[in-house]
């Protein structure tokens, strides 16, 4: 067991931490610039002309959403990134002719990209700090939140790259859908202050769920059932998972 | 247990561009043996080699290694199989070592006993020096050596070479073929593709060679010599030759005034000189244009 499961395992995870852990200030550095930046425009200058939400001023508002945010692009950009890349140089064949059965080989990249999401996370939240004293409410939440985010982007990452057949087909997902769907999911305002038909459109946006659930682990407002939205989170990382796993099984994008 | 290495049993490869790369082919090599795979472009051989590594898959038919089909055990079949690509496929940011502790990692080797057999490969291969450079900072020929390294790191029973020696200089083409032998002579069954037909006369004792899909011919170097009897020599003389010289059983052409191409089935080297000789013509040289795998090749492989 763990000969055969354990090294192999560990020998991804390894590589894939490596691969952005060397290159931070391309990885990490970027999401915690963008994200400052986010908090002294949106949260100092312009929040402080909003007021408050939900008895919240609005930087404390805003921040479960700006943490989630880099989360969910870092671990999909991980996924997609490196097993593209290693479709593109063709060292995905080392993997392919090793005998690492493909629920590792799938495990493997999604635990990189989730530790791409957390070191992110991790930062992100680091800078936040300096701007409130703001205390998480429910940390178990919070973190299995995280974790289920980066989770389910790093799975979807992995179903981008194998389809994608150039490195602009690894952009057009985050660029013209996750982009969109995060920026409407309710990141900086709250959905239920919305108008009606909007509101039912958000039901339809999975982000909407994630951020809502983050939030009520974060700052304790329950904007949308919270069991609920955990059953959706989860189901959809489930579904994602089998068809990642029966792309890989089935040599989609990786066997002639 | 089966006394084969490989068995390909009635495969079929049909790509989704409906080419028909390989046509219901069957094959068997023993175990130990040295089998060159041979063929021109596009007649299947990389096809065939993709689908043994698991990097092809199967349309229909059967492939079993040492006994265990690669469908139904694919992991078990894939811990006796040691592959070398005919294209690099090295991730060009990672250095030499890191590259060979992944792949031994991959295949459940710990991490102390990876160290031992990457330093035993590395040296062996003469490319130890160069275990803390990316494949971007490598020759050729050294990257050549890597992929042989990582196709060995978990002692596999079987080694399947696809042009191996493709690109690499000549001293150290003889190099790898004394290790390639010795790896033999020690038990490990290799199969061997090249486009240098005197590597895989010089190293192997059996042969295939596919074309258009299809196994053509199936037999050991021996069977080849007895196969094809015509000879095709090209002798020079030392003065200009004055007209087309006639020797009967032989199909003479001239190249130019001192080089003329001789063909025959039934005469040697030997009769040939005396009877130029007998006719005033003085032979500066004479060498054999092809050799006989060479012409079985083309015979065999031409449209």
């Amino acid at each position: 067991m763990k000969k055969e499961i354990l090294i192999p395992y560990q020998t991804i995870v390894i590589k894939e931490f490596l691969r952005f852990a060397r290159i931070w200030i391309q990885t990490i550095l970027p999401s915690v610039v963008t994200m400052f930046l986010y908090i002294i425009i949106f949260g100092n200058f312009i929040g402080e002309r909003i007021g408050e939400i939900k008895n919240f001023s609005y930087m404390d508002y805003i921040i479960p959403g700006l943490i989630i945010m880099p989360v969910i692009s870092n671990s999909y950009m991980n996924v997609v990134g490196s097993f593209y890349s290693s479709r593109f140089m063709k060292s995905i064949e080392e993997l392919l002719v090793s005998p690492v059965p493909n629920n590792i080989i799938l495990l493997g990249y999604i635990t990189g990209g989730v530790l791409r999401g957390f070191a992110v996370g991790i930062a992100v939240y680091v800078v936040v700090t300096f701007f409130t004293d703001l205390e998480i409410v429910n940390i178990w939440l919070t973190v299995f939140m995280t974790f289920m985010t980066a989770f389910l982007f790093s799975t979807a990452g992995f179903i981008n790259a194998v389809f994608a057949k150039t490195w602009d087909d690894i952009n057009i997902v985050p660029t013209f859908i996750l982009a969109p769907l995060t920026y409407l999911g309710g990141t900086f305002f709250a959905i239920d202050l919305l108008p009606e038909i909007w509101q039912n459109i958000s039901l339809f946006n999975p982000i909407a769920y994630i951020v809502s659930a983050f939030r009520y682990g974060f700052l304790g407002i329950e904007e949308m059932n919270i069991e609920f939205s955990i059953l959706i989170i989860t189901s959809i990382t489930f579904i994602l998972y089998i068809i990642a796993l029966s792309l890989l099984s089935k040599g989609t994008g990786i066997k002639n | 247990m089966s006394e084969n290495a490989i068995d390909i049993i009635n495969l079929d490869k049909i790509y989704k561009n409906r080419v028909q790369a390989l046509n219901c082919i069957n094959l068997s090599v023993k175990k130990g043996d040295l089998f060159a795979f041979l063929g021109p472009n596009g007649a299947g051989k990389s096809t065939v080699i993709g689908i043994i590594s698991s990097l092809v898959t199967i349309t229909s038919g059967r492939v079993c290694v040492f006994g265990d089909d690669i469908q139904q055990k694919p992991e078990l079949v894939k811990r006796n199989i040691g592959l070398v690509p005919q294209e690099y496929n090295l991730n060009q940011f990672i250095t030499v070592e890191e590259t060979m502790f992944n792949i031994a990692g991959y295949f459940g080797i710990e991490k102390r006993l990876a160290a031992e057999k990457i330093y035993k490969l590395l040296n062996q291969l003469g490319i130890w020096n160069k275990r803390k450079n990316t494949p971007r900072e490598l020759s050729g020929g050294m990257k050549r050596r890597m992929m042989i390294a990582k196709a060995l790191i978990h002692d596999p029973k079987l080694l399947i070479l696809d042009e191996p020696t493709a690109g690499v200089d000549t001293e150290l083409r003889l190099n790898m073929w004394d290790f390639f032998k010795e790896l033999n002579e020690q038990g490990v069954t290799i199969i061997l593709t090249t486009h240098y037909l005197e590597e895989a006369e010089r190293l192997c004792k059996n042969l295939a060679i596919i074309h258009k899909g299809n196994i053509v011919q199936k037999s050991t170097m021996d069977e080849i010599y007895r196969i094809k009897n015509q000879h095709t020599y090209i002798v020079k003389t030392t003065q200009p030759l004055n007209g087309m010289p006639v020797i009967d059983d032989c199909e003479i052409d001239k190249i130019d005034s001192y080089t003329c191409e001789i063909t025959t089935d039934t005469m040697s080297v030997t009769d040939i000189i005396e009877k130029l000789k007998y006719m005033k013509i003085d032979v500066g040289s004479i060498l054999n244009k092809r050799n006989k795998l060479e012409e079985v090749f083309i015979q065999l492989t031409d449209d």
